[in-house]
């Protein structure tokens, strides 16, 4: 017998997913608004259950026991198929228009983790337990019948793992996977010319160039045999731009306004040397001496931390998937970033997590958008709800982050997640011996995730949705948080040699990387499936989530197999590292790929490019001359980059693990927008990290050099702000850019990576990982039926993760006290090329390609930074704020409204750098220029005379005073430029994203 | 002095048992992390505890609904193991998932003839949210809370929101005096008890919670759950408006920890 339980809100009002469909069918254009025959709809979730033995009653338990909140939900059960399953629930208000019944439900074979639960749970409750499926039942009025499908499909299901059912459901069992055929696919390449070579490339998604594709016939020619399937996906997988970086580490010729430059291995002498070279110089000097453990080598770039601990640090990209489909792509992003976490070293206990989204505005109009694109407020909704849900699910703190606006990425979303981790100082390191077993933990493989790595180096097209549902995987952060547990005990009683996630290319990238420098045996009939049906070649490159892979020794199986077992997580012995060189796979005994270690990491042909760079011309950036700026403020208050996030942030558990000390919105009403995190890894210690990032893709279209090295050093005085040493953040670097074939392309970024360099030696700051992604590009056909591409901006997120020594000398940015005297350090610049002040012109986009990109002086920030930092320590500053978008004038209304407190300064003591300006562009400049290494400061009335002699001979000026009037007056020689309630910027900063 | 011992009872997907258990070894508590499985098998591991902890997180990741499966499996499974817990005047004490998960065990003493009293569902705003709270204290009974009145702590949670049944239902809890917490803002101090409607307007009243209700206790006073995390305020430095005060004042989360503590001692 099949039956179908029903459970209803007990009234509309409490029916939140019938809500949440008639308003993303209102943002996507779908619903029509009316009385009588306007968009209605009603929803159920329902349980199939089926079993031979179930009885009407035992069902009628199972509801009331298990399934139905009696207080705020009803049921309904028979037999499926029964007419009174299919009549509108009777609290039904909706349109006078008839109703369409429409279900969601899982594709045969996918995981069910909600079925599973209550299948267990029904068990319990003595009843032999039914097959269980669930699923979700919308009415839907108001629309055309032909509409459903595409509703369903476009605001409802996850096309990977999800289907549409317009009308009653139609089934008679339960599906439960079909059994798989061994048959061996070999390639036969042999006979194929060039252009026969990349269709194999393109159709096969091994997304492969030619000169690799010629490789790899060249060698199995000699080999004299054809590859198989298996081994072909293995080669794409391991050569892949997102898992060899091929591009980055290869050769450039490079030349730009300096000159010409040939790198062996770009990133290698430019952001690597700078680490090493700062490592030589620490070693040299003796004490403190070089505290960076793991750079460059492991799934994260590790530091020392306190004399326990290390701390790894690491940031992911997930731009693809996250096109495709918000929730999941930014979901498993998270999860993923946590497993590089975990597989740090011999495993790093997750702390907290960061996460910096680049969107298209989200009031882009629906009728413009291109074939193929998702509507940019669905991918900002999906993305900041998928990142949620894994972070708060696993319980790590998400303390930072950044949002990002700008039309071009548009068909392109930019989603980086990171996480920082915890480990004994002891476990840093990590290497598998021969012999060891290849043991997989976690969950199950599936079909899902197919083709991850490979997809992701490919440009995205208007097809890329049809042809790449497979690459999105699902996350289950629940199996994340229980491997999580067992791999920490694991690690702590030394029961595996080496550890490594699953990510992209799922088995064939961990134990490819894991075995490179021994050999491996897999067994891959040995893997435990989510269902039947995978081929030999699918449990290879299955990129299913939360799998982590250990090398055990023989000794310690035992205990590693009944620790997993007693907490529920499921181990199994796939193979054993073999002292052979090669990667031999095989599925029930029969042999399916043979290949050389060296092959697979060395057998890449070297990829050669040219790279050019030319900065933009220098213009003036000429504006009329005003009276009054307040306008101006109000208008980069509100710009989508400035405004608060705090829509964002509270969906985020930010204080879970009870570190925090710094949370990412403070003030009198926790709504100001902190610099950076400060958090407290070990509980019963006061020594704290501190978390913040720096972007700004919009200079990167006057000079990525400026961008970067903005970059840079706004991560590192969001760290300062708050109370970091300067001599001890780490900072990370993650590129995302367009098509790096394109030379120009290239050469901009060359040109940011050669920029990092020179500023992390001058600031002492050493990059520890970092990851690019490239081809973030989206190509369609547009009306005209013309193809059309669409670059994002050069996008460089530099994380940063600082130190300090004692949590309660850190520092918030609003004005705590009426009567303190408020500094401005840092030298001001007529420096408005790509600010937002020129943004919010009404004259629009002339403005925004003139004016002088911000720069940095690097000794003098350095200075400015170590100053900062030892008048913090001495406790002299009451709050800080450093100056970036908008900013002087944004930083002190930030300061005032996030206080509760007004404030007056006087423009003119602002020192500018120019003697030259005319008297209205002096104004503007020292008002909205966004002049790097800059601060304002409220110090402690009895401490000003401190203060000002920490700040010694560095440029700084008292420049006004907090005061209780509410009202933010800034006068230039008497006259008043800026002068606004504090309550009505908040409320301007505050409105745009307030969702 | 003897050390109470603490069970902190763990579940897959359960996630604050780290800095729980810390905040019990802070008021003097000896603490031991237990895994349902654990439990399940050898119910006498709860002899050896005189407090019961059900932590934060998202059990069984709220599968059908939070706390749902957990609180099944307790109720099912063990609860003449502990009934007896309780009546043998021991302590136990539920926090957010915690706290869901108590509502579906009986042991918060909710149930009437016609089913649960109350529930804890969808926040009023749809969506998971976290945020400092003030709380009204009124003790009563309860052994966790004695001695205070009004205290700060933060919520993050999306199915925190305490709904009654019915009027009756309000009013039999209010008059017991079991609506311990209650949600208030700078506005309205103290809310009345009477109406199912919040007093306390949101983003103070986080959830839209009839009542304003934030935590309730059993007719002992011996079972405490709560939505908010005192285990997240236990140092000074923990409240959000930190920097803004003349003096570090200790984390007042903390005082419950110190008295279950104290109740053994």
């Amino acid at each position: 017998m099949l039956w179908e339980i029903d459970v209803l809100p007990r009234d509309a009002a409490l029916d939140r997913p019938a809500q949440s469909l008639s308003s993303n069918a209102k943002d996507y254009g779908m619903a029509t608004e009316g009385t009588g025959t306007g968009f209605a709809c009603a929803s159920a979730r329902v349980f199939l259950l089926e079993g031979e033995h179930l009885s009407a009653s035992d069902v009628d338990r199972i509801a009331k026991e298990l399934l139905v909140d009696p207080v705020v939900e009803r049921f309904v059960f028979a037999p499926l198929g029964a007419d009174d399953l299919a009549t509108p629930p009777s609290g039904w208000t909706g349109s006078s228009a008839p109703a369409h019944l429409l279900h969601v439900l899982s594709k045969p074979g996918v995981m069910d983790p909600v079925a599973q639960s209550a299948q267990a749970a029904i068990a319990e409750l003595g009843i032999d337990p039914p097959l269980v499926q669930t699923c979700r039942k919308y009415w839907i009025a108001g629309l055309p019948e032909d509409r459903l499908q595409e509703v369903g499909y476009r605001l409802l299901a996850n096309d990977a793992i999800e289907q549409v059912v317009v009308g009653p459901l139609a089934i008679d069992h339960l599906e439960v996977g079909r059994p798989y055929r061994f048959a061996l696919q070999t390639v036969d390449l042999d006979s194929l010319d060039d252009e026969g070579l990349m269709r194999w490339s393109r159709e096969g998604q091994l997304y492969l160039q030619l000169a690799e594709m010629q490789t790899i016939q060249q060698t199995f020619r000699e080999m004299g045999r054809p590859p198989t399937d298996i081994e072909l996906e293995t080669l794409a997988q391991t050569w892949s731009e997102h898992c060899s970086h091929k591009t980055l580490a290869g050769r450039i010729a490079y030349s730009d306004d300096q000159g010409e430059r040939q790198f062996e291995n770009m990133l290698k002498e430019t952001i690597f040397a700078a680490t090493q070279e700062l490592r030589r110089q620490w070693n040299a000097d003796g004490e403190p001496g070089d505290w960076c453990v793991s750079v460059f080598v492991d799934n994260a770039g590790i530091v020392t931390f306190d004399d326990q601990h290390h701390v790894a640090f690491k940031v992911e990209t997930h731009n693809h998937p996250s096109a495709l489909e918000p929730y999941g792509g930014a979901n498993t992003g998270m999860g993923g970033v946590i497993r590089d976490i975990l597989g740090t070293g011999l495993g790093a206990e997750p702390i907290c997590s960061t996460d910096v989204f680049c969107f298209a505005p989200p009031d882009t109009p629906a009728d413009s958008l291109p074939a193929g694109v998702l509507h940019p407020r669905r991918v900002m909704k999906g993305v900041v709800e998928g990142v949620r849900d894994y972070g708060n699910r696993m319980g790590i703190p998400t303390v930072n982050g950044a949002v990002y606006f700008d039309e071009r990425y548009l068909g392109n979303p930019i989603v980086y997640c990171g996480n920082v981790g915890l480990v004994p100082y002891d476990k840093a390191f990590g290497d598998p011996n021969p012999g060891d077993y290849i043991v997989t933990v976690g969950g199950r493989t599936g079909r899902d995730g197919i083709h991850g790595a490979t997809f992701s180096s490919a440009e995205l097209t208007s097809e890329s949705e049809e042809l790449s549902g497979g690459a999105v995987q699902i996350g289950n952060p629940i199996e994340e948080k229980c491997v999580q547990d067992v791999l920490l005990t694991a690690r702590d009683r030394g029961l595996f040699t080496a550890v490594t996630d699953c990510g992209a290319g799922g088995f064939s990238s961990a134990v490819g990387e894991m075995g490179e420098k021994i050999g491996a045996e897999v067994w891959l009939e040995q893997a435990p499936l989510k269902y039947e049906g995978l081929s030999y070649t699918e449990i290879w490159i299955s990129e299913a989530q939360e799998r982590m892979v250990l090398s055990v020794p023989e000794k310690d199986w035992e205990e590693l197999e009944s620790l997993c077992a007693s907490e529920g997580v499921e181990a199994t012995r796939i193979g054993r590292f073999e002292p052979t060189g090669r990667l031999v796979l095989k599925y029930h005994g029969e042999q399916v790929a043979d290949l050389a270690m060296s092959l697979l990491h060395d057998g890449r042909p070297p990829v050669i490019r040219e790279a050019h760079y030319q900065p933009r011309e220098v213009s003036p950036l000429l504006l009329p001359s005003k009276a009054d700026y307040s306008d101006d403020l109000h208008q980069i208050l509100g710009s989508l980059n400035v405004a608060s996030k705090e829509w964002i942030i509270r969906q985020y558990d930010h204080e879970v693990k009870g570190g925090s000390v710094v949370k990412p919105l403070v003030g009198i009403a926790s709504d100001g927008p902190s610099d950076a995190a400060v958090v407290r890894p070990v509980l019963s210690s006061n020594r704290a990290l501190v978390i913040a990032c720096g972007m700004n893709p919009r200079y990167g279209d006057f000079d990525t050099y400026h961008m970067a090295a903005s970059a840079i050093d706004e991560a590192v005085r969001n760290c300062v702000a708050v109370g970091a040493d300067p001599d001890r953040i780490a900072i990370l670097d993650n590129f995302c850019w367009g098509d790096c074939e394109n030379s120009e392309t290239l050469g901009s970024l060359v040109r940011a990576a050669i920029a990092c360099h020179d500023l992390s030696i001058a600031f002492g700051t050493p990059f520890i990982s970092g990851k690019d992604s490239l081809n973030n590009e989206f190509s369609y056909t547009d009306s005209e039926g013309d193809r059309q591409t669409i670059a994002i901006p050069p996008s460089l997120l530099i994380s940063a993760m600082g130190q300090m020594d004692d949590a309660a000398r850190a520092v918030t940015m609003d004005f705590k006290r009426s009567g303190n005297r408020v500094y401005i350090v840092g030298l001001t610049k007529n420096e408005l090329g790509g600010s937002h002040f020129s943004l919010v012109q009404s004259s629009g986009e002339e403005h925004q390609a003139q004016g002088q990109v911000p720069t940095v002086d690097p000794p003098v920030a350095k200075a400015t930074f170590v100053a900062m930092h030892n008048a913090i320590c001495l406790g002299t500053v009451a709050a800080c704020h450093d100056l970036s978008e908008g900013g002087f004038a944004v930083t002190a209304a930030e300061m005032a409204f996030a206080g509760g407190l007004g404030a007056e300064f006087s423009l003119e003591k602002i020192p500018l750098a120019e003697e030259s300006l005319s008297a209205s562009e002096a104004t503007v400049a020292r008002l909205f220029s966004e002049s790097n290494s800059r601060f304002l400061v409220e110090v402690k009335a009895s401490a000003t005379g401190a203060f000002e002699k920490m700040m010694g001979d560095l440029p700084h000026a008292a420049v006004g005073h907090v005061n209780e009037s509410g009202q933010l007056t800034i006068r230039n020689s008497d006259e008043k430029v800026i002068d606004a309630s504090i309550d009505s910027l908040k409320d301007s900063w505050k409105r745009p994203l307030a969702w | 002095m003897t050390s109470p011992a603490v069970l902190v009872l763990r579940a897959p997907g359960t996630n604050c048992d780290k800095e729980t258990s810390y905040a019990f070894e802070r008021a003097g508590a000896v603490v031991r992390q237990v895994h349902i499985r654990e439990l399940l098998e050898s119910p006498v591991v709860l002899d050896e505890h005189q407090i019961l902890c059900l932590p934060g997180g998202f059990s069984y990741g709220d599968d059908i609904a939070s706390g749902r499966i957990l609180g099944n499996q307790l109720r099912e499974r063990l609860a003449d193991a502990l009934l007896r817990f309780r009546d043998d005047g021991k302590l136990i004490f539920g926090i957010c998932n915690g706290f869901q998960v108590l509502m579906k065990t009986g042991l918060l003493d909710i149930d009437d003839a016609d089913g649960p009293m109350a529930t804890l569902t969808w926040n009023d705003s749809g969506r998971y949210e976290a945020r400092w709270v003030r709380l009204d204290v009124q003790p009563g009974n309860s052994v966790l809370l004695a001695g205070l009145e009004q205290v700060d702590m933060p919520v993050a949670h999306a199915e925190g929101k305490f709904l009654f049944r019915d009027q009756k239902s309000l009013d039999q809890l209010a008059k017991s005096g079991r609506l311990v917490l209650r949600y208030v803002s700078p506005e309205v101090s103290v809310p009345s008890a009477a109406a199912l409607a919040p007093a306390t307007p949101y983003p103070a009243n986080p959830n839209g919670a009839s009542a304003d209700v934030a935590g309730i206790c059993d007719t002992t006073g011996r079972v405490l759950g709560l939505m908010p995390h005192p285990e997240r305020f236990i140092e000074p430095h923990q409240h959000p408006q930190w920097t803004r005060r003349p003096e570090l004042v200790a984390g007042t989360g903390l005082r419950l920890f110190e008295n279950g503590v104290a109740y053994f001692r």
